[in-house]
């Protein structure tokens, strides 16, 4: 079998090499997540598709379903093309450009218009152009490998250039690559370092002496880069958060020039880190109001330092870059928003071990163990760092709903819902579809389509009689929901076939665990 | 597998079928029909199974006697035992059991697949099995039968399923290998042993060297016995180079396509060869290098022609998208009802039936 990373960029410097020139920046754009402003909204979009292609709304809905995806439903169900064009991708994304501001009709004439001249495949892509969101399989680093393969270059150079700040409609192709705009461009950010998580006891580490323990914080993880003036907040994503963040705004007069910290941002409040569940109100947000300033404060807590008097100490050892790092967080006018993370201390493994129980107490997910001499690698290398997470929470509960896979998939009852108990009812708390050999995906689905009580649609409601054990990493109040809370990253740890329906958790249960969260 | 029905205590019958159209009934063993006191293609064991086609699925071991096509008989011999009681029939020709009048209509499907036409007292009834609207160049061509109450599959009953004519696939498939070939990769196509395979060898003939694995091949000398008109393969044998391989086109069935085998092979590239290619997510399911939507399964447009030729006033729907798609027949003002089955899993018990013949 040959590796798939490998074709993937075998097929991208393919691309690069033969590509129109005018669409090639478009394409980095695009790949790296550099939107453009979504011309017409999906509800019209799919009004549109339904009304040509002549299939009923419910059937759209049913095919939708089994797609997956909307841009890939829309592709499919049109009917054939009736015309061909030539135009490049640029133009293309030109085009939906200069819809912007335009009336409905006009939108609509321009899309039914591009519609009839594209096959599935091209349809497919334009559908994403609109929409502006490709979610494909090649990640930042896939693509600065290809176009350094293609080009020539040193990889790490072209992951700056693309992770700085450039239009697409403003730059060459050459110039990207040259990292023209990046001169004057203070933002880069360095890879993050990783942990691999720890999966023996960590006396096979060795000595403590030579070991640092930290919480591991369960928030966003951050880089604060203030190089000539300017500060810049990257998330792990290679997103730039500035604007999200303006509490951590004050770093820009407080930090040297040539500074730039490791850390977390989490939200802080009265001194004391909040359940990720707060933070999320925080994330992801054009704008921020008041209320979710006060509501949910941010915080950064510093976990290392990267550049120091405008020098990459990348390669001096923690315990080095620690001390640094100590000094600078004590000169610091600003107390409380910026944070040193705690070193915790421990004189034997077992001690460690009962402490990290206590994980959940601060809102963290467990430890870091850090090699005392260890350097500041780029991305995630075994040995030197350790994530020592808490094992996760799990409730018991039972499967109300089944409803089939996509695609190859949707012969079988792979996506199930499942309930705690409330009284005499049982209310629903989980969706997920993970976690299944395929064996057992097999046995379930013949449960369900024998013990299918109703129909909606696609789904099934089932009998409650199989329960599952779920484990999850969070739980957060939710007014979406009818339980009044949801969990966070639910997923099947194992079928209970060693319990009964009546054996399951409560939804009390649930909502005491919530309470101790956010006390 | 058996055991699904087993429980079940109630019988799955039709208001509608027994008061206008008594010649079939959906019971826990089968498609029964009462007046002519034998099933079409039965899952659990009864005196007459007659046949649509030889997927597993479709035919199951332990009856006392089969009817199906001609060309079908060699397949069963070679998967259900040579000592079967077996009686075929041509296409067009018309036996009659108990009053029933019977008669084999092609599907298209695979080689030797057939539509069963039973007629009783000037009503007709057509059990299509699995089918498919579009000549593929091996399977005698589907043929429309006129009938009063139609039973159709709907593993593609979605409007997302439209097909490209199959030479366009062909070439896909022809440039592909070309292009692993210059790679210096080895083009494995993964296509079930029964249909799939004896398609893709017809049409892919003289392209390059065709290597197929024992259970394809098996199935080939049997078709080859009776006539069939299948262009030469090679039978994969350790003694075969990895470049002899890498020169031609390797066709292995679903259940080896991530083996050891192909591991050994010089850089292996596996096309898959299934309708469900036709989404992506499924592309990525499967894993494969490569996917062509390539079907023996009607897609919408060739469900929708095929119902609307037969002048069937009804239509029943036994696997696939079948509530959806019987849903959609009502609302096109054809009366139509959801049937449950146990066919539409072929790959499933296509890999049984390999596991047992390697």
């Amino acid at each position: 079998m040959s590796n798939k990373t490998n074709d993937k960029i075998a097929a991208l410097v393919d691309y690069f090499t033969n590509a129109a020139a005018e669409d090639m920046p478009y394409v980095i754009a695009m790949f790296t997540g550099k939107r453009p402003k979504r011309p017409v909204s999906t509800a019209l979009i799919k009004e549109w598709a339904i009304e040509l292609s002549g299939v009923p709304a419910w059937l759209f809905g049913e095919s939708y379903h089994s797609v997956g995806d909307l841009s890939e439903t829309i592709a499919l169900v049109l009917p054939p093309p009736i015309r061909v064009t030539d135009r490049k991708l640029h133009e293309w994304i030109k085009d939906l450009a200069a819809l912007n501001g335009k009336d409905d009709a006009a939108k609509k004439e321009f899309i039914l218009w591009a519609w009839d001249s594209l096959d599935t495949q091209q349809r497919f892509i334009f559908n994403k152009l609109i929409s502006g969101n490709f979610r494909i399989g090649v990640s930042h680093k896939m693509l600065v490998n290809a176009l350094a393969k293609q080009s020539g270059t040193e990889s790490n150079k072209i992951m700056h250039s693309i992770m700085g700040k450039w239009k697409p409609e403003e730059i060459t192709f050459d110039e990207l690559i040259a990292g023209a705009h990046v001169n004057t461009d203070n933002s880069w950010p360095y890879p993050f370092c990783l942990a691999y998580a720890l999966e023996v006891e960590p006396v096979s580490l060795g000595a403590e002496e030579s070991w640092q323990a930290e919480w591991k914080w369960d928030g966003i993880r951050g880089q604060i880069v203030k190089r000539n003036g300017e500060l810049f907040i990257w998330s792990r994503g290679e997103e730039l958060v500035t604007d999200q963040f303006p509490e951590l705004h004050f770093l820009k007069d407080e930090l040297a020039d040539g500074t730039v910290l490791d850390g977390e941002i989490l939200s802080v409040k009265d001194g004391q880190v909040q359940a990720f569940s707060i933070l999320q109100q925080r994330l992801n947000r054009k704008t921020i109001n008041k209320s979710q300033l006060q509501d949910a404060p941010i915080g950064f807590y510093t976990y290392d330092l990267l550049e120091h008097a405008t020098e990459d100490i990348r390669n001096k050892p923690l315990a080095e870059r620690r001390t640094l790092l100590e000094d600078l967080m004590e000169k610091l006018v600003t107390k409380d928003i910026a944070i040193l993370s705690p070193v915790v201390s421990f004189a034997n493994w077992d001690e460690l071990a009962e402490i990290r129980q206590g994980a959940r107490d601060n809102n963290s997910e467990g430890l870091m163990l850090k090699k005392l001499d260890s350097l500041y690698h780029s991305g995630r290398k075994r040995g030197d760092w350790w994530k020592w997470k808490i094992n996760p929470y799990t409730v018991d509960t039972v499967m109300i709903y089944a409803q089939k896979g996509s695609g190859r998939r949707a012969n079988f009852f792979t996506d199930y819902t499942f309930a705690v108990r409330d009284g005499e009812k049982l209310i629903t708390v989980a969706k997920a579809y993970s976690g299944l050999t395929d064996l057992e995906i097999k046995e379930v689905d013949r449960f369900v389509k024998k013990n299918a009580v109703e129909k909606f649609g696609p789904v099934r409601t089932v009998k409650p009689e199989l329960v599952f054990e779920i484990a999850f990493e969070g739980i957060a109040e939710s007014k979406r929901h009818k339980a009044g809370l949801a969990l966070r990253f639910p997923r099947i740890a194992r079928w209970r076939k060693d319990k009964k329906a009546d054996e399951i958790n409560t939804l009390d249960d649930l909502r005491q665990l919530l309470q101790s969260t956010l006390a | 597998m058996l055991r699904l029905l087993d429980r079940g205590t109630k019988t799955l019958t039709c208001n509608a079928c027994l008061h206008t159209m008594g010649l079939i009934k959906f019971t826990n063993k089968g498609i029964y029909c009462k007046q002519g006191d034998f099933y079409i293609d039965p899952w659990r064991p009864v005196d007459l199974a007659v046949t649509t086609h030889g997927h597993a699925d479709h035919v199951k071991w332990g009856n006392k006697a089969y009817l199906c096509h001609d060309l079908t008989k060699s397949i069963l011999q070679q998967r259900l035992g040579a000592d079967l009681k077996i009686e075929t029939l041509p296409y067009n020709k018309e036996i009659t059991i108990n009053g029933v009048k019977i008669s084999l209509f092609p599907a298209g499907h695979v080689i030797g697949s057939a539509q069963i036409r039973l007629e009783y007292k000037g009503e007709i009834c057509v059990v299509s099995g699995d089918y498919k609207v579009e000549y593929d160049g091996i399977s005698t061509a589907f043929e429309p039968v006129k009938c009063h109450s139609f039973v159709s599959e709907s593993t593609f009953g979605l409007p997302i399923y439209k097909w490209q004519p199959q030479q366009q696939i062909f070439d896909q498939i022809g440039d592909w290998v070309t292009n692993n070939q210059d790679k210096g990769k080895t083009s494995v196509l993964v296509a079930y042993s029964l249909g799939k395979a004896q398609r893709l060898i017809k049409n892919l003939t003289g392209h390059s060297p065709i290597y197929v694995h024992n259970s394809i091949e098996n199935l080939n000398e049997g078709f080859r016995r009776s006539g069939v008109d299948l262009p030469e393969t090679i039978r994969i044998n350790a003694d075969i180079k990895k470049e002899t391989l890498q020169q031609g086109i390797v066709i292995v069935p679903p259940a080896l396509a991530e083996g050891r085998w192909i591991k050994n092979l010089q850089s292996a590239a596996t096309g898959v060869c299934s309708g469900w290619m036709q989404v992506r997510a499924s592309r990525r399911w499967r894993s494969a290098d490569a996917g062509f939507a390539l079907s023996d399964h009607a897609d919408w447009p060739g469900l929708l022609s095929a119902i609307h030729a037969t002048g069937a006033e009804k239509v029943f729907v036994t696997h696939g998208f079948t509530a959806t798609f019987s849903k959609y027949l009502n609302e096109i003002g054809i009366a139509s009802e959801e049937v449950k089955t146990q066919y539409g899993n072929e790959e499933e018990e296509e890999q049984e039936i390999l596991v047992k013949e390697a």
